[in-house]
């Protein structure tokens, strides 16, 4: 029973951590399959998590922060769009720009808004759902966030629009042949943008989870690296939407695996643990090597003419 | 009649050197939005920024200390850009720098400083070497992207320091997560007395001018230039690419880490998690603002040095959030990006 117990709490905890990283990396899916690298991403979903925080904060609707939230990643998306796809700056230091001017305004405007108290400020998150009555053993694994259960059905979602919709096939023509695209008709600067929008509102959603369901504060380590772990993950998944689902979910199991056994009392170098995903994606990079289904274009400013 | 059309040519070469100077105002133009969200005139908070740290002699040195690193992460970010190779782990061969300088200094019981500056020289250079070597082997040897492998080797590396200073390295007298002391015969001397100024700013000094004349006035830097230029063009020229390139990596790594080394010798005296706090980031901005050039750099990592400084200073003075400085800092960074494009351009006179 005991060790029941623990699977159990084990598979909850996993959902949990696994939720952001969800959202994060079918962003970044969206981004890189359209043939921009987005290194954006860790400041977006920071921006996200402060966003989400502040408008609910400011408004009393949760639902209404995560609005906010979703407005300020798809603005993220667009300034990323704006040098990277219009301009045709180079997409890793535009990209690390725009997550160090994200985080930058975050953290400023999180000071303006909530001053320098010494009580954190919070709100009140969202509940979780009630699926199986409390007294029921598996009610920690079906009793997650609302948020949790929409990221899960996001997955086939977008593997639906990537995969089998004009939409998807467009923005996977301009991933792999912006050239012929172009021939062919396509406007390649406005699907890449509509592709950079899409991925900076599922960025900051998963960062707003952090903030809206999971801690009901926002700290300034709240995002501790998680957009980089996406970044891993995509090669993990080879970019493919459905196996996002495994990456993320292998990735907050070693993690919550990691705090279980941590607060049962063993001692471990749980600091070399979180750099496991870190590791196992430059290994699976190594091994794949040239092999590596990235998309053809990526990185490549298309300019026009 | 004269008319002026806009062509897609190379702009002339002023305009490189000019688009930097441009992006000043137009970030500070941007950024005064941010200041006056929070009620406070931009004005005045230009002033606190630019002006007031050069005022006294005490905080325009302290720009100085605060440049010293950033000269180092701007310089071998600078050098790995012009030779093609996209370091973006400045920031983790900084920390790999600033342990192994950490572990020269705690190893070593009561050196004189001639034979203890000069091992933590080389601790810090080997441990950014070392750190930046994985990526580097990765990309010339099987065509790994470096830009996704050194941003990793970033996060692994803050890991890392985290388990020294939670476990093995733990001071045991104060049981703060921080390492013990290191030797006095290690420590950096002061340059001037009772400030923070320390030798580091000589290494750094020497290190912009040796890059300088390896980039300009060695085959070795031709080399790697043409490779930064076009890598079919090197290889068809008949440069050894790989072996070059490989080199490059790993001297970039070696002169971040020497910024690691710089803060524990110079400034804590032990290892902390925060000994970086994002200056091999700002390394990237530098590098950028300073159109890659070597005295170019110098010039931007003292205009960050002042804005790290004035960001303390302003928050004093004003009340604003320090966090202004980051903004400041990546909202010239992408002005100066966009403004890059002008490069591409240049008016002509049609008759």
């Amino acid at each position: 029973m005991e060790i029941g117990l623990f699977i159990v709490g084990l598979i909850a905890a996993t959902l949990r951590v696994a939720t952001p990283l969800i959202y994060g990396t079918l962003g970044e899916l969206f981004s890189e399959r359209s043939g921009v690298l987005n290194l954006g991403i860790e400041g977006t979903m920071f921006l996200g998590a402060f966003a989400g925080f502040a408008v609910a904060a400011k408004t009393g609707s949760l639902w209404l922060g995560l609005l906010g939230a979703i407005v300020a990643g798809v603005l993220a998306g667009l300034l990323m769009s704006l040098l990277s796809v219009r301009l045709g700056v180079n997409q890793h230091v535009s990209g690390l720009g725009i997550t160090l001017l994200a985080t930058g305004i975050s953290l400023y405007l999180f000071r303006v808004i909530f001053g320098e108290s010494n009580v954190p400020p919070a709100i009140e998150p969202f509940p979780m759902l009630q699926i199986l009555p409390e007294s029921n053993v598996l009610a920690p694994i079906t009793n997650q966030y609302l948020l949790t259960y929409i990221g899960i059905l996001i997955i086939p979602l977008v593997w639906w629009i990537i995969g089998k919709t004009r939409f998807g096939l467009k923005i996977r023509a301009v991933g792999e042949n912006p050239e012929a695209a172009d021939a062919a008709g396509l406007n390649v600067y406005a699907l890449r943008t509509y592709a950079l929008m899409i991925a900076g509102g599922l960025m900051a959603v998963g960062g707003a989870f952090l903030t809206l369901a999971q801690l009901g504060s926002f700290t300034f380590g709240i995002v501790a690296g998680r957009g980089w772990v996406c970044i891993a993950l995509i090669i993990f998944a080879n970019w493919q939407s459905v196996n996002v689902l495994w990456g993320a979910l292998i990735f907050g199991g070693v993690q919550a695996l990691q705090l279980r056994l941590q607060t049962l009392g063993f001692k471990l170098p749980y600091e070399l643990f979180l750099s496991l995903p870190y590791v196992v994606t430059i290994i699976a990079l190594t091994i794949a090597g040239r092999n590596a289904s990235a998309p053809s274009a990526l990185l490549k400013a298309y300019r026009r003419e | 009649m004269k008319k002026f059309r806009i062509e897609r040519a190379p702009a002339p070469g002023w305009m490189r050197t000019l688009i930097p100077i441009i992006a000043i105002p137009v970030t500070f133009i941007i950024t005064s939005i941010v200041i006056m969200l929070d009620g406070a005139n931009p004005f005045t908070a230009y002033y606190h920024f630019l002006i007031a740290p050069l005022a006294t002699k005490s905080s325009a040195i302290e720009v100085l200390v605060k440049s010293t690193p950033l000269l180092l992460t701007g310089a071998a970010v600078a050098f790995a850009f012009k030779g093609g190779y996209w370091n973006i782990g400045a920031e983790g061969q900084l920390y790999a720098g600033a342990i192994a300088a950490t572990f020269v200094g705690t190893t070593l019981v009561n050196v004189p400083p001639i034979l203890g500056i000069p091992a933590m020289i080389i601790g810090g250079f080997a441990g950014g070497l070392l750190w930046a070597l994985p990526s580097a082997l990765l990309k010339v040897k099987l065509g790994v992207d470096e830009v996704v492998t050194t941003l990793l080797m970033n996060s692994i590396v803050l890991n890392v320091t985290s388990y020294l200073l939670n476990g093995p390295w733990r001071n045991p007298v104060s049981m703060w997560p921080q390492s013990p002391e290191i030797d006095p015969g290690t420590v950096f001397p002061q340059l001037l007395p009772r400030t923070r100024l320390h030798f580091g700013i000589i290494v750094a000094l020497a290190v912009i001018l040796i890059s300088w004349f390896v980039i300009n006035r060695t085959s070795f830097g031709l080399k790697m230039r043409a490779i930064g230029l076009s890598k079919e063009g090197a290889r068809f020229a008949g440069i050894k690419v790989d072996k070059t390139m490989l080199t490059v990596a790993l001297v970039s790594g070696g002169i971040a880490g020497l910024a690691g080394a710089g803060e524990v010798a110079g400034i804590h005296f032990h290892l902390i998690d925060a000994i970086s706090d994002g200056l091999g980031y700002s390394g990237i901005i530098i590098a950028t603002l300073g159109g890659l050039h070597p005295f170019g750099v110098s010039l931007a990592a003292l205009f960050i040095g002042l804005i790290d400084t004035g960001a303390q200073t302003v928050s004093r003075a004003m009340g604003l959030p320090i966090y202004l400085g980051d903004v400041v800092q990546s909202t010239l960074l992408l002005v100066t990006l966009g403004l890059f494009v002008l490069q591409n351009f240049r008016f002509r006179r049609v008759e």
